[in-house]
This record gives structure tokens, C-alpha cells and sequence, in this order.
């Protein structure tokens, strides 16, 4: 087993009433692309920028640690986190126009962003800049450098930011949603691309999305996420073969392609719960069939063997 | 060689299932075109002089199409290939620049004024952006209640009307007083739903209705889609990029690449045994859950740019099986096998 990289041990970041994260824990190792899955709302994005430091007020991180290469990183100041963000860990959001400025040539933003963290001349950076073009597919680079961002489609828009975010080849990278606005052929090429690069540089990667096809196709492990707490995590396939918790059982059985054609589909009755007024036992209570009293009480993380859940009455291993 | 190229005879054969029944709507020759509309972003960069202002776009690009009674036609295509503005042309919202539309066999044009309203009132459409499409200052009864009473189709009690329209829709009545910011996005599209459905259209065109939902909560508004098909026996126009979606939901299916189409087919035909080189790329991109993984292996190349598309063929810079042909010549949608046609070169070659 590689070395961790980061460590997340009971995470409790808070907007006010909102538990938007309540208690979530796992770890990365070098290398290793976990897929951090779950509907909206359920605090997959708060997740990501906990780690980051970049959590908006009033959201406040209130208990737990993030441990980043074996050092406390929960308290770190601002001046700590923006430095290790540039280097060591990036962040890829769904929007790529979040990282890219209008008004500045492509050129200018990732020179600046090379110098922000390496002391290089500025023919160095652009040759820096122009190479990390290359690298995420985008054709002749020494001239898109020119361009401005609205000059590029959506989906080299977020190439873009990709190669930006690959600048100083980080250990770590959190994407967040970063393909789900863009056409399948062109998810399908980043999704490449991104697969060769964290291969080629051992970089370990936190891929946030509610498509639990890519994060098959895409992730090493699962986390699933329902209402602020990772309610199943384990190797992607496994999980996916045999879901032990109904949540995740629902997910996938609510996939089109996991029904026979034309027939209904099978849903998950009713909805999330709101953050700010979640029930002591289960939060998935109210929708799930195996409910009953034993699910009215705190269900504590259970473990078997690689695998994790909180549910006091996983299913069977094998179902129909 | 000459390319063989059945025409009328073809379109009866494919309608095999359903006996040869007359289209409800039916796109004859619809061409499309918008002077363009910069985004926030090239406005900004034109007034800053770093970008000329831009031509006009082909949006629609000589699209026949029929839609039979109790069917649900699947239209899929990327970003900007023109699904929205097939969509809107075929609910009366746009006039086609080119090309005509026909209801139950009748071109809308020629109709006398009073059944043209007629007919477009059969006809509603479901949007993507639930947040978007709904008025933020109206209560949700009000929402639904306004184009029937304005159509005079209430009859008795406004109240009990409305109430109805909310459980066909699968809202609890009680919510009716609300307004759309205190809805989530699924409870929004059963409002958008209840909307289209309060008018008793025959024919609904949902533009990537469920696109922003979660998919739990997407399986709950598809299951709904079902169920009112088979209870209001309604027929659909059913845009998405979401194959996934459209396979498990349409009886045919109608490829879209910039402005054109390139293959229609049944579904299960077109999952089993797609012709043209770009249906098959995308279909090789379906979203399935995997228990083994497997990587990824994109077909190359950007989407084009809709104002300078490619010669010949558009799909020919991105196509593994292009031929010189392909660039000066487009090909023509032909019959490739039964209700099957497809627009691609290599057909002829193989004949
Ligand atoms: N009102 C308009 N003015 C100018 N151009 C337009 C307008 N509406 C659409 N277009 C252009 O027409 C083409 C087709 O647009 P359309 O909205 O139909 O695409 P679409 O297939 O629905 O895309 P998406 O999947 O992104 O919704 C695009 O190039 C688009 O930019
Ligand atoms: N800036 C904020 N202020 C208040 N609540 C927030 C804020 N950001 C997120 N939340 C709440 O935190 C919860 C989790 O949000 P988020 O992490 O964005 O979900 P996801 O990314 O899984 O869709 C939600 O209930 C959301 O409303
Ligand atoms: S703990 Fe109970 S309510 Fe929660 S998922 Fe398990 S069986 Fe269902
Ligand atoms: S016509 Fe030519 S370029 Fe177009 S899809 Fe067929 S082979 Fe490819
Ligand atoms: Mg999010
Ligand atoms: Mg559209």
C-alpha cells in the first residue's frame, strides 16, 4: 500500500444551523483517485474547500483535522494554505471561469501563476505554461496562449485550467465537478487526459461528482455522501457490485442503465433531508425500506475490511 | 455508382410498429438561422476591440422529421448542434426561417388563425433550467393556472382545478401557495409539468428536462414521464445529450451534428447497430456504471465552431473513417436497413 498523502479524520465544517459536513473522515494515498459521490447538497463541495482553506463565511470548519503529508493542516493560516495551494494541492471547480480572469490573455494568467510560487525568469514560465497546454491536449499551445478565455470552447476553457492546475505538478488535486457542464466526447477526452497525468505523476486525486459512471471508469475508491457524512466508502468495484448500504444500492438502481428499457425506473422515494434539521439516527430513515427503531439511534462508522458504512442493516452481499 | 435513395416508400416501412400511422407533427425541409448573439464575454471583447463582431449562424440546416402519435421521439447531439432550436420550432416558438411545419398533416402556415392557436396550445414544452423558467414572483398555483384561464379550458372550480393539475404532477396540493425558490429543483420541474400539462397538450417537447436533477430525483421525473404518457396517451419530442436517458425513454432516436441530422433508427436499433461514425463515437461515451474499469478512449478533435462549420461533411475533421469525399460533398440521410437511415459516405462504398 502507497503512503498517504492526506488524512481527513472527523471533519465538521458548519454554516450556522447547517451541518453542512458532520463528522466525515478518509484518506488518499499517493497515486490513489477516489471518487467523492453524492446528490446536491450533500457536502461534497464544502468537502473540497475544507481541505483547500478556501471555506466561505460563515461556514467554519468546528471539529476534526485534515492532515496533509503528515502535517496538521486544519488551523494553518491563510498565508500557509495559499502557499501550499499554488504547490502542492490544486483545485479544479465546475466553473473554470471560478479560476480563469476575462479580461487577461491565457499567457498572462499562467506566467503569473508559475512566478506566483517559483522564482523563473518569465521566458521559463511561458515555457512552462506553453508545455502544460500541451500536456491536457490542446493543439498548437504557443498560440492559444495568446488567446483570451472567451476565445476558447467550454471544454478547453476547462483544459485550461486543468493545465494550470498541473503547473507545479501538486501531489494532490480536488476536482470538483469539473467535467459534468461538457459534452460526453469532450468529458470523455479530459477524463483521459486527466487518467494518463495523475498516472504519469503519481498524483493523488479527489474526484467530486454526482455521475457514478465516471467515477467507475475513473476512481480506485468510493465515498458516497448523504446529508454531511460519508455514509459508504470502499474500491469503486466492489462497491459498486455489492453496495452495502441502501443509499448507495438506491443511486445505482436509479440509473437508467440499470433498468430494463422502457420499464420504471427504480427511485429512491422522497427527498434529502435539509442540513439544518437532520433527525439523531439515520438521515436516510424517512426514504429507506429496511428502516426500523434500531435506525432512530446514532449509527456509529462500521467497518469490514476495506470497506466502511453506517447502516445497521447493510444488505446482503449478494442481491438480485 | 449510383446511390440508391428510396424515399417515400421508406418512410412508411419504418413506421412498422405503429402501422403506419400519420405523424402528429412533421418538420418538412426546416432550415434555421440566427444573426448571432455574443456572450457576456465576447461583448466585452468586442467593445474592447480584441474580437470582431461575428456572422450569423446556421442553427438548423435542412432537418425533415416526423413525430408519431404515441411516440417518444429521442433527439440527441452536442452542445450547440441545434436540439434547443429543433425544439422550439417544433412547439411553434420560433418560425423556421425555412421549411415548414405540419400538424396532423396540415402545414401550420396555412392554417386560419384561430386553429393555429389551436394547435399550438396541443404542443408544450418543458425546459432544463427549472429555476429559470418559472416566474420568481408568482405563487406556483398561479403559475399553473394562468395559460388555461386565460384559454378559457377551466371548467368549474379554479381551486379543485388546480389542485388536480398538482397531484397529476405528483405536487401535494398544499404546496400551491408557495413560491418557487421554496421548491427544490425536482419539486420545480413537476411545476414546469404540471404548467405544460394544465393546457392538455397531445404532444409535449421536453428540452433536457431532467439534465439538472440528481439522478434519484431523475428517476422519479422520468418514471412521471412514463406514467403520463401512458395515461394522457401523449406523444414527445425528448431532447437530452444524456444517451443514457434516451435509450431507456425513446422509440426512435435522431442524431443531431451541427444543424443536421445524421442517422434516425429505432432505439434498439440504434444502441445495436449504429451507422454513422459520429452516433457510434458517442455511443461508445454511454454512460454505464462499470464493475471493471476501464479507461477512456475519446474520439479527437473539438466540436466545431457553428459559425464556420466544415465543408462537406461537418463531422469529417473529427471522423477516423474520413475520405476526400467527405470534405466537398455532404452526404445525404439514406435508408440503411428498415426505418433506419443514416447520413454518411461510406454507405455508398459498401454498396
Ligand atoms: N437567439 C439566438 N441568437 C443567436 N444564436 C443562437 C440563438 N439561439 C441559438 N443560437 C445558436 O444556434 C446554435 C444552436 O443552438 P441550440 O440552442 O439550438 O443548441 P442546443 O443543441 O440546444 O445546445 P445545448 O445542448 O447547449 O442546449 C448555436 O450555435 C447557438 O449559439
Ligand atoms: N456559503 C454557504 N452558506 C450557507 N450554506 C451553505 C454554503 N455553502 C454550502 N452550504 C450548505 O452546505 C450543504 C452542502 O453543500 P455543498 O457542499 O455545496 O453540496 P454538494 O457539493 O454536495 O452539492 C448544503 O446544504 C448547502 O446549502
Ligand atoms: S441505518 Fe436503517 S434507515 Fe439508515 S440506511 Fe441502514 S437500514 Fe436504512
Ligand atoms: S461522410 Fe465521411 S466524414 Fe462524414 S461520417 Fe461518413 S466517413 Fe466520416
Ligand atoms: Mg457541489
Ligand atoms: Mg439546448
Amino acid at each position: 500500500m502507497n503512503a498517504t498523502v492526506l488524512e481527513v479524520r472527523d471533519l465538521r465544517t458548519h454554516f450556522g444551523q447547517a451541518k453542512a459536513v458532520d463528522g466525515v473522515s478518509f484518506s488518499v494515498a499517493r497515486g490513489e483517485v477516489l471518487g467523492l459521490v453524492g446528490e446536491s447538497g450533500s457536502g461534497k463541495s464544502v468537502t473540497g474547500f475544507s481541505i483547500i482553506g478556501l471555506v466561505d463565511p460563515p461556514g467554519t470548519i468546528v471539529g476534526g483535522q485534515i492532515v496533509f503529508d503528515g502535517r496538521d493542516i486544519t488551523r494553518s493560516s491563510r498565508e500557509e494554505m495559499r502557499a501550499l495551494r499554488g504547490r502542492r494541492m490544486a483545485m479544479i471547480f465546475q466553473d473554470p471561469m471560478m479560476t480563469l480572469n476575462p479580461v487577461l490573455r491565457i499567457d498572462t494568467q499562467m506566467i503569473e501563476a508559475v512566478q506566483a510560487h517559483e522564482n523563473v525568469s518569465r521566458m521559463d514560465a511561458r515555457a512552462r505554461a506553453r508545455d502544460a497546454l500541451g500536456m491536457v491536449g490542446i493543439p498548437s499551445p504557443d498560440e492559444r496562449l495568446q488567446a483570451y478565455p472567451h476565445q476558447f470552447s467550454g471544454g478547453m476553457r476547462q483544459r485550461v485550467v486543468i493545465a494550470i492546475a498541473l503547473l507545479h505538478r501538486p501531489d494532490f488535486i480536488i476536482a470538483d465537478e469539473p467535467t459534468t457542464a461538457l459534452d460526453v466526447t469532450i468529458q470523455a477526452q479530459i477524463l483521459a487526459e486527466m487518467q494518463k497525468l495523475v498516472a504519469q505523476n503519481n498524483t493523488s486525486l479527489i474526484w467530486i461528482t454526482h455521475d457514478l459512471a465516471v467515477v467507475s471508469r475513473l476512481a480506485d475508491r468510493i465515498a458516497v455522501m448523504y446529508a454531511g457524512r460519508i455514509v459508504e466508502s470502499g474500491p469503486v468495484s466492489d462497491v459498486l457490485a455489492r453496495p452495502l448500504h441502501p443509499y448507495t444500492a438506491g443511486l445505482i438502481d436509479s440509473v437508467p442503465s440499470r433498468n430494463r428499457r422502457g420499464e420504471r425506473l427504480r427511485q429512491i422515494p422522497g427527498m434529502a433531508p435539509s442540513v439544518a434539521r437532520l433527525p439523531a439516527g439515520c438521515a436516510f430513515a424517512p426514504r429507506c425500506a429496511r428502516a426500523d427503531a434500531a435506525c432512530a439511534q446514532a449509527v456509529p462508522l462500521l467497518t469490514a475490511g476495506p470497506r466502511e458504512h453506517r447502516c445497521v442493516h447493510p444488505l446482503p452481499e449478494f442481491r438480485v | 455508382m449510383i446511390p440508391s435513395t428510396p424515399v417515400a416508400a421508406d418512410i412508411q416501412s419504418s413506421s412498422a410498429g405503429s402501422s403506419g400511422m400519420a405523424p402528429l407533427i412533421e418538420l418538412n425541409e426546416i432550415s434555421h438561422s440566427f444573426g448571432t448573439r455574443p456572450d457576456l464575454a465576447a461583448r466585452l471583447a468586442i467593445s474592447f476591440k480584441l474580437a470582431k463582431p461575428t456572422a450569423s449562424v446556421q442553427a438548423i440546416d435542412g432537418v425533415s422529421l416526423a413525430v408519431r402519435r404515441g411516440e417518444v421521439l429521442g433527439l440527441v447531439g452536442e452542445s450547440g448542434c441545434g436540439k434547443s432550436t429543433l425544439g422550439r420550432i417544433v412547439a411553434g416558438i420560433v418560425a423556421p426561417s425555412k421549411g415548414s411545419v405540419s400538424w396532423r398533416g396540415k402545414d401550420l402556415k396555412a392554417l386560419p388563425p384561430l386553429e393555429r392557436r389551436e394547435a399550438k396550445l396541443r404542443v408544450q414544452m418543458i425546459f432544463q433550467n427549472p429555476y429559470a423558467s418559472l416566474n420568481p414572483r408568482r405563487k406556483a398555483a398561479d403559475i399553473v393556472s394562468e395559460a388555461p384561464r386565460v384559454h378559457g379550458l377551466v371548467e368549474g372550480d379554479l381551486g379543485t382545478f388546480v389542485d388536480q393539475q398538482f397531484r397529476r404532477a405528483g405536487l401535494d396540493p398544499a404546496l400551491k401557495h408557495r413560491f418557487p425558490h421554496q421548491f427544490s429543483g425536482g419539486q420545480r420541474q413537476r411545476i414546469g409539468i404540471a404548467r405544460a400539462l394544465a393546457v392538455q397538450p397531445e404532444f409535449l417537447v421536453c428540452d433536457e428536462a431532467v439534465a439538472a436533477l440528481d439522478v434519484s430525483i431523475q428517476a422519479q421525473i422520468l418514471n412521471l414521464f412514463m406514467d403520463l404518457r401512458e395515461r394522457l396517451n401523449l406523444t414527445y419530442l425528448f431532447i437530452s445529450h444524456d444517451l443514457g436517458v434516451v435509450e431507456h425513454i425513446s422509440d426512435r432516436v435522431a442524431i443531431m451534428y451541427l444543424g443536421r441530422i445524421v442517422e434516425e433508427a429505432p432505439a434498439e436499433e440504434i444502441f445495436a447497430r449504429a451507422n454513422h461514425p459520429y452516433t457510434q463515437a458517442l455511443l461508445a461515451e454511454v454512460p454505464r456504471i462499470e464493475t471493471t474499469k476501464r479507461g477512456f478512449a475519446a474520439i479527437k478533435g473539438e466540436l466545431p465552431s457553428p459559425l464556420s462549420p466544415p465543408s462537406g461533411c461537418h463531422f469529417h475533421p473529427r471522423c477516423p473513417h474520413a475520405m476526400p469525399r467527405c470534405r466537398t460533398e455532404a452526404p445525404r440521410l439514406k435508408v440503411v436497413a428498415a426505418g433506419h437511415k443514416s447520413a454518411c459516405h461510406l454507405n455508398d462504398a459498401a454498396a
